[in-house]
């Protein structure tokens, strides 16, 4: 009666199992049915009417800012009420094509996005864009979230996101150990820039402290402000937006990831560089242990908060005097679900969001970047000498010189993780000369471009 | 492979225990009765063997079946057949990861086993003291720090000015110091370490306990025989540790192929890949670069390889007859 079954049956019976699964029932997902590009036209700009709605939301943990969005518009609408889930952003950018289409919400804070709009998962808002009038505002805004079709190129075609704001990157310092080493105002060029990081050091300040552990190579800021300063901005935005043909392993690129290895190689980053994560490197620079940190306005309000009167902002110098200054700016990039119930409330809850008053200074007051819309929008007073205030001012000159970039780190889903972060960290521990790292970037961005 | 079931020896668990409020007087031909009726066995277990067939079997099977395709877990699935796995014996990076995890077994496994056999050899000879208390509990508690505390404590003191670096320093060793987890040279083995320190209260303490099963009279005769502490180590206390050295080297092997936490927490598989391991990677694969065939064939890969290294373990510290 009692029948012992051995291993190699076992293992067998496995395989023929795997077998007749992987040979007989095809493969897995495959639904395919999913509509890509579905566009709502409406006629005239949607409204919010009377009756309640319950709108689905998947937030950012530790960003205040949509959420304190969301409770002014369910004052100013209190029919609309709010169902909100957050996760920290790593966990939303590996779930979000798992989440969108499982269990869509009606908006979202989405990484980036060309791989979602691939799979068809996010709603096509051109519909929207024309009957709210978002195609008035600065083409620059809405740029980076307009993707072609099937998800490539980026930079042109429908548009598959919004921003709550546009944020910006630039080169925080501290105003004491600044006036002890005797900078009187910001660098105006690159050599100046250079001389007062050897000023640093000579005084026995740490000149940077920067991130760059983990699998977040967060040295990506400072070389692409240094490569914004040696070349243009629009071959980088093409190469980050997948245009066909173009490479990053430019002469000027190199002679940036050349600079960035001058710096590494006298010392001007913290040595645990290689082991810091970004919370390290701002607790760091906020104890007032280094003089810069290449970081975003993201932080103006939490600086404004907790040194204030302490902190400085500039934006990277262009290598000669008076030339255009560029650095990353991008949208803090929201989405509806292709499937979501209430995309009519979700896409005027988003032009809410850049056309209100009261949105607007809520964005300005909490987030600390600037909102989306049109440039003569309003705006609300922010103290000049403020964090805050300085890079509002910086926005304003990017936007002059037409120096928006997206991030390096953006250009395909993981090029940052394996092309970016490991080859960084190899130059910082001089294991990686610059040649080889453009090489190897460019190589991984084509493994992933081309598939 | 190492399931608990498979022991014949009955043990004194309540099955076996009388009284309880349960009179045996009630039903007298009830045990005669399960005897003959074959399924009952079965019965029992099914919850169980549900279970695990839903929740392990089911998923193997399945991670089986996603290896042969190119698929990016939501649009539609390309059949590969065995490409997956070419890719990972011959793409650096991913053949890079597994020999990583081979090289953690040093840290993993060989020190903490015989590093353990050496303090609960120590603690056993001072078994009456009270520092055998204290040892065993400074011993054993990284194994009730949760990971992560573990992880960020170990990241401050292996940081450039951190305690580690402070002590080297004071006797002189200045020249060497580094922040440990951010040096492509030394952050495998620096992880290591902290893989060692909480693997080494497990070993410890089921060595001690192996230790205190063995029969005082083999001492005795090995000392009258005249034999020193070295030799009754070496010809008693090892060899009679047989099946909890197999038990020891299983556990903490298969932890450091399939290890994921200790490194997920330190270093994230950075700087420059220098400490990926294969659990780490195939999330990565699977989760930021969406490939999920190839996340996958390198699951199935490591689950052949933790068979691979630990049935010959099992072999050889099987208690013999």
């Amino acid at each position: 009666m009692t029948r012992s079954i051995s291993r190699r049956e076992a293992a067998l019976g496995f395989l023929a199992i795997a077998g007749t699964l992987a040979v007989g029932c095809g493969g897995p997902g495959g639904g395919g049915s999913r509509p890509s590009g579905t566009s709502p036209s409406p006629s005239a700009a949607p409204t919010i009417g009377t009756e309640p709605v319950t709108l689905k939301a998947y937030f950012e943990t530790g960003f205040p800012l949509a959420r304190a969005l969301t409770d002014e518009f369910t004052r100013q609408f209190p029919n609309v009420t709010w169902d909100i889930r957050e996760d920290q952003f790593a966990v939303i950018t590996q779930n979000a094509p798992r989440v969108l289409a499982d269990d869509p919400p009606d908006l979202m804070r989405l990484p980036q996005v060309s791989e979602l709009v691939g799979d068809g998962l996010l709603l096509n808002l051109d519909g929207y864009a024309e009957v709210f009038g978002w195609s008035d505002w600065p083409p620059s805004q809405l740029e980076q979230l307009r993707v072609g079709e099937g998800g490539r190129p980026r930079g042109e075609g429908s548009l598959y996101a919004m921003g709550l704001n546009f944020s910006m990157t630039g080169v925080f310092y501290n105003r004491t150990l600044a006036e002890r080493i005797g900078m009187a105002a910001p660098p105006a060029t690159l050599a100046e820039f250079d001389d007062l990081l050897a000023s640093a050091k000579a005084a026995g300040i740490v000149p940077i402290v920067q991130f760059n552990g983990g699998a977040t190579g967060g040295f990506a800021f400072p070389l692409q402000n240094l490569m914004a300063a040696y070349g243009a901005a629009g071959p980088i935005n093409d190469w980050i937006f997948q245009k066909p043909g173009v490479t990053i392993d430019t002469p000027s690129n190199l002679a940036a990831v050349r600079h960035l290895q001058e710096w590494i190689e006298a010392g001007y980053f913290d040595a645990d560089a290689n082991a810091m994560e970004y919370a390290q490197m701002m607790s760091t620079f906020m104890a007032g242990d280094a003089l810069l940190m290449f970081n975003g306005d993201w932080e103006s309000g939490n600086l404004d908060g907790e040194m204030p009167g302490e902190v400085g902002f500039f934006l990277m110098p262009p290598a000669e005097e008076g030339g255009p200054v560029a650095t990353m700016s991008a949208p803090l990039t929201y989405g509806i679900s292709a499937n979501a119930a209430h995309p009519d409330e979700a896409a005027f809850f988003l032009d809410w969001a850049a056309t209100d008053e009261r949105a607007r200074e809520i964005v300005v007051e909490v987030g600390g970047s600037h909102p989306m819309g049109l440039p003569d929008a309003h705006m609300p007073d922010v103290a000049e000498d403020s964090v805050t205030g300085q890079t509002l001012a910086a926005g304003a000159r990017i936007a002059e010189d037409d120096g928006a970039m997206d991030f390096i780190a953006n250009a395909t889903g993981s090029v940052y993780a394996k092309g970016w972060t490991p080859q960084l960290q190899r130059l910082f521990a001089g294991d990686q000369d610059p040649d080889g790292l453009l090489a190897a970037v460019q190589s991984e961005y084509e493994i992933e471009a081309g598939s | 492979m190492t399931s608990p079931s498979t022991g014949p020896k009955p043990g004194p668990g309540p099955a076996g225990a009388p009284g309880r409020g349960r009179r045996p007087g009630l039903r007298p031909g009830a045990p005669a009765g399960l005897r003959t009726r074959w399924w009952v066995g079965w019965a029992f277990a099914a919850p169980a063997l549900a279970a695990y067939a839903v929740f392990v079997l089911w998923p193997m099977v399945l991670t089986a079946q996603y290896s042969l395709y190119q698929w990016n877990g939501i649009g539609p699935s390309t059949w590969v057949g065995l490409d997956n796995y070419g890719r990972v014996f011959t793409d650096p990076e991913l053949l890079d990861t597994i020999l990583n995890a081979i090289r953690l077994i040093v840290f993993f496994s060989v020190i903490p086993v015989l590093l353990g056999l050496a303090i609960a050899a120590t603690i056993r000879r001072i078994a009456a003291s009270r520092l055998a208390v204290v040892a065993r509990t400074v011993v054993f508690v990284p194994q009730v720090i949760p990971l992560v505390a573990a992880g960020i404590t170990w990241s401050w003191l292996l940081s450039s000015d951190g305690l580690v670096n402070q002590l080297l320093s004071a006797i002189g060793l200045g020249g060497v110091t580094r922040a440990w987890l951010g040096d492509l040279s030394t952050a495998l083995p620096a992880v290591g370490v902290i893989g060692a320190w909480v693997q080494l209260g497990l070993c410890t303490l089921l060595l001690l306990a192996g230790m205190s099963r063995i029969d005082p009279a083999l001492y005795e005769a090995a000392r009258l025989d005249g034999a020193g502490p070295l030799r009754e180590f070496f010809s008693v206390t090892v060899p009679s540790l047989r099946q909890e050295i197999g038990v020891c080297v299983t556990v903490t092997v298969i932890s450091a192929l399939a290890s994921f936490d200790i490194i997920y927490i330190s270093t994230q598989g950075g700087p420059g890949n220098s400490t990926m391991v294969p659990g780490l990677e195939i999330f990565y694969q699977a989760f930021s670069d969406r490939e999920i065939g190839v996340a996958s064939a390198l699951a199935v890969v490591l689950m052949a390889l933790v068979l691979l290294c630990v049935l010959p373990v099992q072999r050889l510290t099987r208690e013999r007859p």
